[in-house]
């Protein structure tokens, strides 16, 4: 703080500073252009993919059939029926699968951040980065192995919620600890000081501060498991009617009705084929869409 | 009274040294209890698989590792091995990973360094967006769009570099292109939003003052990214890189619907065609109903189980349990 106040109100001139070399000057505009390329690649595949999906597939939702008709009794060749029982089926193993992942997610996100000290906790941290890693095949054989081979249990869509529960258990894990660890540390301390329990504490204070996070989270990984199809190849059978049983017989989803009428050379197959993706992505996006609205109108309030 | 409490505040389980609800001692133990079955879940995963594939491995009449056969038809003569399948799985995610990684890093700083603060926020989320599109639907997008676009690149690369052996010619025709390289292509753009995201948090958390410093020095934008920002998110940007390597190496459908079988076995070239470990097991998947050959498979899950289990294992001890998600 030695220099003088006339040094500082002098304004810098132009020897004060070098230029920028020639080199560097070209160094930085070459990586700006790699940089700005690098996010335009990535649209190509979004907007290329997106494009043909609609392009192909936007006549089958038009028929007022693909939302309430299944595929019963419609031959190959033909132009009818819809995709009804593939949309309940992918709704029905997914909240089934949400019954049981969420509560178990929650918990474990629970112990994680208000519990979890020492061995067990770290060794469940490690578990969770592990359980996201797992392929969706694996999760599926697994099931099969558990379910089917040793209890002798058929195929079902419950076998296939209980391998979707595999992969959405980390997610779920995973957003839920992030939102518990974003509430504010006075809020617990302020709830002690009342004498309240900590176990109320969480369930009333902790949890409801947290709660739209939490369901953003859940949400998004809904719409994740939602398009997965290893599982249903392996856990259960096609069908071409609806079924409300997940415990039995045979139910179609949106991917077990893409991959199935993918062996259909017929027109309509194809049209089916694009259809049901179509489907499926607008189920994910709305999915996706109702997560970023939750969180849009109830952030945490952090301060 | 006072004198008897002990309070540590600080910790985010603040104790008064009082009586042990029975409320407190449920929830607790609920709660453990979910965590503990998580970890008991991925034992079970292991165990299982373990269990259910060692009588397939002692029927097996090839050598397990270096066999390029999978003919499990008659029961009991199991001929099956994992060279192949292994060769293909390895290949498609080198592929995929050799395009995804220097892409998602430009993206990555784009967002965190280029793009106008106001506009990074809907642009992460159009990343964002390819993680949403379901495997299936980039599988059918690969082979019936993408491939039949690739297919003059291919014949081109193959028969220019045919020389290097990554380029000869597979064992499969290239025409309706599917090969390792399209799925590669294909892994590539699913790894994009996986990686990118991850490399992303990682970028955003350089400290200001590293970067407000090497502006004060004259640096350049570029200097600024390369003396700052990359060394403190490398350790993050290898660990979603290796978190993108094992969603490649699991990924399932899009790759059974690419990849064209082949009767011959794989000579390392990217113009092959075959299955990796996740697509063979699911182009079986109907097929299993007696127990030995249904083994030969699971033997197959437990090897991408164990392949996966140690790459994620790896990204997390680069990411030292933070940065990675």
């Amino acid at each position: 703080m030695t220099t003088t106040a006339s040094t500082l109100d002098r304004p810098a001139t132009p020897p004060a500073f070098q230029a920028v070399s020639g080199s560097r000057k070209i160094k930085n505009m070459v990586a700006t252009v790699l940089v700005v390329l690098a996010f335009l690649i990535a649209l190509v595949p979004l907007v290329w993919l997106l494009i043909s999906v609609i392009a192909r597939g936007y006549q089958a939702l038009l028929s007022s059939d693909w939302w309430t008709h299944s595929l019963k009794g419609v031959l190959p060749k033909e132009f009818a029926g819809g995709a009804y029982h593939a949309i309940i089926g992918t709704l029905l193993q997914t909240i089934v699968c949400a019954v049981i992942a969420v509560p178990v997610g929650v918990l474990a996100a629970i112990y994680l951040v208000e519990y979890g000290r020492g061995r067990l906790a770290r060794v469940t941290t490690f578990m969770v980065d592990i359980l996201s890693g797992v392929p969706s095949i694996v999760a599926a054989l697994f099931i099969y192995a558990l379910f089917l081979s040793t209890f002798g249990l058929g195929q079902s869509a419950f076998a296939v919620s209980m391998a979707l529960v595999l992969l959405m258990l980390p997610v779920v894990v995973r957003s839920t600890e992030e939102m518990l660890r974003l509430v504010p540390q006075e809020l617990r301390e302020a709830s002690y000081a009342l004498g309240v329990p900590k176990w109320k504490t969480i369930v009333r204070i902790v949890l409801p501060t947290a709660l739209s996070g939490v369901v953003t989270g859940v949400m998004l990984a809904m719409a994740r498991v939602m398009g997965e199809t290893a599982p249903v190849l392996v856990l259960v059978g096609y069908s071409k009617s609806i079924n409300f049983n997940i415990f039995d017989g045979n139910m179609t989803s949106l991917p077990l009705l893409i991959y199935s009428e993918l062996n259909n050379p017929n027109p309509a197959g194809q049209l089916r084929v694009w259809g049901a993706a179509l489907t499926l992505i607008i189920l994910i996006m709305l999915f996706n869409l109702v997560a970023a609205l939750v969180s849009r109108f109830s952030a945490i309030k952090t301060k | 009274m006072i004198g008897a409490m002990t309070s540590d505040s600080g910790q985010p389980g603040v104790r008064t040294a009082a009586v042990r609800r029975p409320g407190d001692t449920i929830f607790r133990t609920l709660t453990t209890g979910a965590g503990l079955a998580i970890v008991i879940a991925i034992a079970l995963i292991g165990l299982f698989l373990l269990i259910k594939a060692v009588p397939s491995l002692a029927a097996d009449k090839d050598n397990f590792l270096i066999s390029a056969n999978f003919v499990t038809t008659d029961p009991n003569n199991l001929m099956f091995g994992i060279r192949d399948l292994l060769i293909v799985t390895v290949l498609t995610s080198l592929v995929a990973l050799v395009i995804a990684m220097p892409v998602s890093l430009g993206i990555a700083l784009f967002l965190t360094q280029y793009a106008p603060p106001r506009l990074s926020r809907p642009f992460a989320y159009m990343v964002d967006l390819l993680a949403a599109v379901p495997s299936i639907v980039y599988g059918l997008w690969g082979i019936l769009v993408l491939g039949p676009a690739l297919e003059p690149f291919e014949i081109w690369l193959n028969s220019t570099f045919g020389w290097f052996p990554l380029f000869a010619t597979g064992n499969i025709p290239i025409s309706g292109a599917g090969t390792i390289f399209t799925v590669g292509v294909v892994l590539a753009a699913m790894l994009l939003p996986i990686i990118t995201s991850v490399t992303r948090e990682v970028f955003r958390q350089t400290p200001v003052m590293q970067i407000e410093g090497a502006l004060a020095l004259g640096a350049t934008k570029w200097e600024v990214i390369r003396t700052t920002v990359l060394p403190f998110g490398r350790s993050g940007y290898i660990a979603a890189s290796m978190l993108g390597l094992g969603r490649a190496l699991g990924e399932t459908v899009a790759v059974l619907l690419i990849l064209h079988s082949s009767p011959k076995p794989a000579n390392f070239s990217l113009f092959d065609g075959g299955y990796t470990f996740a697509s063979k097991i699911a182009s079986a998947a109907s097929e299993f109903s007696q127990p030995l050959p249904t083994g030969a498979y699971i033997s197959a899950g437990l090897v991408l189980f164990v392949l996966t289990f140690v790459v994620n294992a790896v990204a997390r001890s680069i990411a030292g349990g933070k940065a990675a998600k």
